[in-house]
């Protein structure tokens, strides 16, 4: 295996982007953050337009800290993900990590940011190599950047992995499919943390999993961040998990953030109209609040993200809308003094979970 | 008490594979209510869908067979009728909503077509003129904007939440009697989820159709059902009303779904997995399927070598399959303390 030092100029100093930032520090930030794909039609494959599937998304993330990424399907949340890492180029914006800009980095920079910032999917089987073991599929990283040094260093480090992440290293020399889809979950954990990164982007990694199993892997999470200091950005459409999982949530709808801020917030006071209609939306597994609940029942489908509306994009499906929501898109901001920002010409603040939480 | 309409008597249904004759139902027996809901909740592979395509003779066979029961409709076994008798119940008494509209309908054939063909095979002298002004009624019923001319699009043309009102309005064409949704909204957004449920509430309240909703979601079962049965490997573990089911489960199995559920609205403590995994259908735990995973069994023998009959537990139709339903109160308090849950408290 080749040496992972650094030689190109622009690759920072390693001892800097290595450096663990302290807890509560910021870690991360995206400026702008823009991604569009073209649409192409014809033979000549001409590009006819463009998908607005990430359109200036700002937050930052502390070390240490869980920031929920949710909003509905095709929202841009798994793009919002991957440009971050880079496995997409951005069309536009920034990403500073540890203080670097990112966002240009060639493939052999971006090698070392990759120690420091993996992410992890929701389809572990789709991302899981079905041919090698399981013990080989950890390694790799390791592998990849001259990690796995001396057979016994690196065999210990892998069953240290799969023993942090509760799986049996025992069964380091068994096929991905011979485990059931939470257990794959956990694989796909181990494998990311080989590096013993900071920051991890977590794309709906529970969805797929059934309750039971969902909880399981839930609690790893947050063991995990304990024990090893993670951040998250942990994206998912159910806000239920979300609530459970995050210190702040960022709400997304198509392209955009509509409203960020601490989670108590969000969940007990949102001030987006789109926020609201999502957490009324929510079925509640407590029989004794039905009937007390206002249900927002939004009208209509989602805009394509091809050819969003002017203005602010939520507006075709707004029971707030008037003139000024079709001419001016809304900064993200705080509008009232509490933190939290919203981007509506018409923000006000709402309890829609429980009537208990409107004080 | 009414009688109810629909009766499952002991229902076995198998199926062979190479890797051995799977259980899926499991001498599952249940009662539905004329104007009911009633929520059928359990992970998946617990045996809920395979339960209803049985009532409705949709098991495919090879390598499927039911073994055993009896489903009474209406007071007669529908597992002994032709399979044209049980057509014409199909759709017209009994209809079915499934979790992806495009696998029960017909993509070369308009959307309107369906609905219309659906409405002339039970009754051939209506005429098309007629059918389609009742058509384009139903899709005007199910919130389908502009219904004249959606009538003639095809399948592919309508998004998801559309899909599944046509659906929707298939289903309620010929004023059945029961409605069976399979996961009606799973494959689909939350404020998308929001509208079918509303229009599936108008159709039950339009026809006054008993109703049985097959989800894996508490959420929907807490919000839409009457009464609930909660499946774990192919049996029925616990049946009750839908307070009852949450207030005071006594089914461990129903508890630990509760405990590993992030709420809403509440800031839990922390979750408490049920430990292990779901039972293999091939090969299933002796004794009650529970009990590798169970916090109750306290290494009990008789959990191992007894299969827990479903008995009432407190005299109000509420029944639990579990040796020691009993010491579920106690189970019950545990989980919330540990949690932060609130199950039996002021919610009330
Ligand atoms: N590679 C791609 N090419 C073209 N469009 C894409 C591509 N990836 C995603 N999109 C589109 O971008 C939008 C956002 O998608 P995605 O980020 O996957 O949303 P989410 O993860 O919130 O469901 C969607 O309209 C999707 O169809
Ligand atoms: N055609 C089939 N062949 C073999 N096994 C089947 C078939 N259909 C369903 N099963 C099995 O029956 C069991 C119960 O399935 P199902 O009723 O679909 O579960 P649920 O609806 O609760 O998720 C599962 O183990 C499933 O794999
Ligand atoms: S019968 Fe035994 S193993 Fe089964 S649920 Fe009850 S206590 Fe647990
Ligand atoms: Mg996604
Ligand atoms: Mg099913």
């Amino acid at each position: 295996m080749s040496t992972d030092a650094p030689e190109r100029p622009g690759v920072p100093q390693e001892s800097s982007l290595h450096e663990r930032t302290p807890v509560g520090e910021e870690i991360l930030r995206v400026t702008a953050l823009t991604k569009h794909f073209p649409i192409r039609a014809g033979l000549t494959k001409r590009q006819v337009g463009k998908v607005h599937a990430v359109d200036g998304v700002e937050f930052e993330l502390a070390a240490g800290e869980t920031l929920g990424l949710v909003g509905e399907s095709g929202c841009g949340k798994s793009t919002t993900g991957r440009t971050i890492v880079r496995l997409l180029d951005p069309t536009d914006g920034s990403i500073v990590f540890k203080g670097r800009d990112i966002a240009g980095y060639s493939r052999r920079q971006m090698r070392e940011v990759r120690r420091e910032m993996q992410i992890v999917f929701q389809d572990p089987y789709a991302s899981l190599n079905p041919r090698i073991t399981v013990r080989e599929i950890v390694a790799e990283p390791l592998r990849i950047h001259g990690r796995y040094r001396g057979s016994h260093q690196g065999k210990d480090r892998v069953a240290e992995l799969l023993t942090l992440v509760g799986l049996n290293p025992e069964h380091g020399n068994r096929f991905p499919h011979e485990f059931s889809g939470g257990q794959r979950q956990r694989i796909g954990i181990a494998r990311a943390l080989a590096l013993n990164p900071q920051v991890l982007i977590l794309d709906e990694p529970v969805s797929a999993l059934d309750v039971s199993i969902q909880a399981q892997v839930i609690n790893l999470l947050e063991e995990l961040q304990d024990e090893l200091g993670l951040a998250y950005v942990f994206i998912a459409h159910d806000l239920s998990v979300v609530r459970h999982i995050s210190d702040r949530v960022a709400v997304m709808y198509l392209g955009k953030i509509v409203e960020i801020g601490e989670r108590r917030a969000i969940y007990a006071e949102p001030t987006h109209p789109y926020t609201q209609a999502l957490l009324s939306a929510v079925p509640i597994s407590d029989p004794a609040l039905r009937g007390k609940r206002e249900r927002i029942v939004l009208e209509g489908d989602i805009p394509s993200p091809a050819n969003p509306p002017s203005g602010c994009n939520f507006r075709t499906r707004c029971w707030k809308a008037e003139e000024i929501c079709a001419e001016e898109d809304p900064a993200l901001i705080d509008r009232f003094g509490h933190g939290h920002p919203s981007a509506c010409h018409f923000a006000e603040p709402k309890a829609v979970i429980k009537a208990e939480l409107n004080r | 008490m009414t009688e109810p309409i629909l009766s499952l008597r002991g229902l076995v249904t198998e199926f062979r594979t190479a890797d051995g004759v799977v259980h899926a139902v499991d001498h599952v027996s249940y009662d539905i209510y004329p104007g009911e809901t009633l929520g059928v909740v359990g992970e998946s592979g617990s045996g809920k869908s395979v339960t209803v395509m049985s009532i409705l003779g949709l098991i495919p066979s090879p390598p499927g067979r039911i073994a055993g029961g009896e489903v009474l409709f209406k007071g007669r076994d529908l597992l002994k009728l032709s399979r044209k008798e049980l057509q014409r119940v199909r759709g017209r008494e009994i209809a079915m909503v499934f979790q992806d509209p495009m696998t029960s309908m017909n993509p070369v054939f308009t959307v309107g077509d369906q609905i219309s063909e659906a409405l002339l095979v039970h009754d051939p002298h209506m005429g098309d003129d007629k059918a389609r002004a009742r058509t384009v009624e139903l899709l005007t019923l199910v919130g389908v904007p502009n219904p004249d001319s959606r009538f003639d699009q095809y399948p592919h043309e309508y998004s998801g939440g559309m899909r599944q009102r046509a659906m929707i309005a298939m289903a309620i064409a010929n004023q059945p009697a029961l409605l069976i949704a399979d996961e009606p909204t799973t494959a689909l957004d939350v404020t998308i989820q929001a509208q079918v449920l509303d229009v599936l509430e108008k159709a039950q309240r339009e026809t006054n159709a008993a109703t049985i909703l097959i989800t894996h979601d508490l959420g929907l079962i807490a919000e839409m059902a009457d009464r609930v049965v909660v499946m774990y490997g192919g049996r029925v573990v616990e049946v009750g009303d839908v307070n009852t089911i949450f207030h005071a489960p006594r089914h461990p199995y129903t508890l630990g779904l509760m405990a590993s559920l992030p709420r809403l609205d509440a800031d839990l403590k922390r979750l408490e997995p049920i430990p292990g995994s779901p039972p293999s259908l091939i090969n299933l735990p002796s004794g009650c399927a529970f009990h590798p995973r169970c916090r109750l069994t306290k290494g009990r023998e008789v959990c191992r070598t007894d299969i827990p009959p479903l008995r009432e537990v407190d005299g109000t139709g509420h029944r639990a399959a579990c040796h020691f339903s009993e010491e579920m109160h106690a189970a019950v308090e545990q989980i919330e303390a540990e949690t932060g849950v609130t199950l039996t408290g002021d919610s009330q």
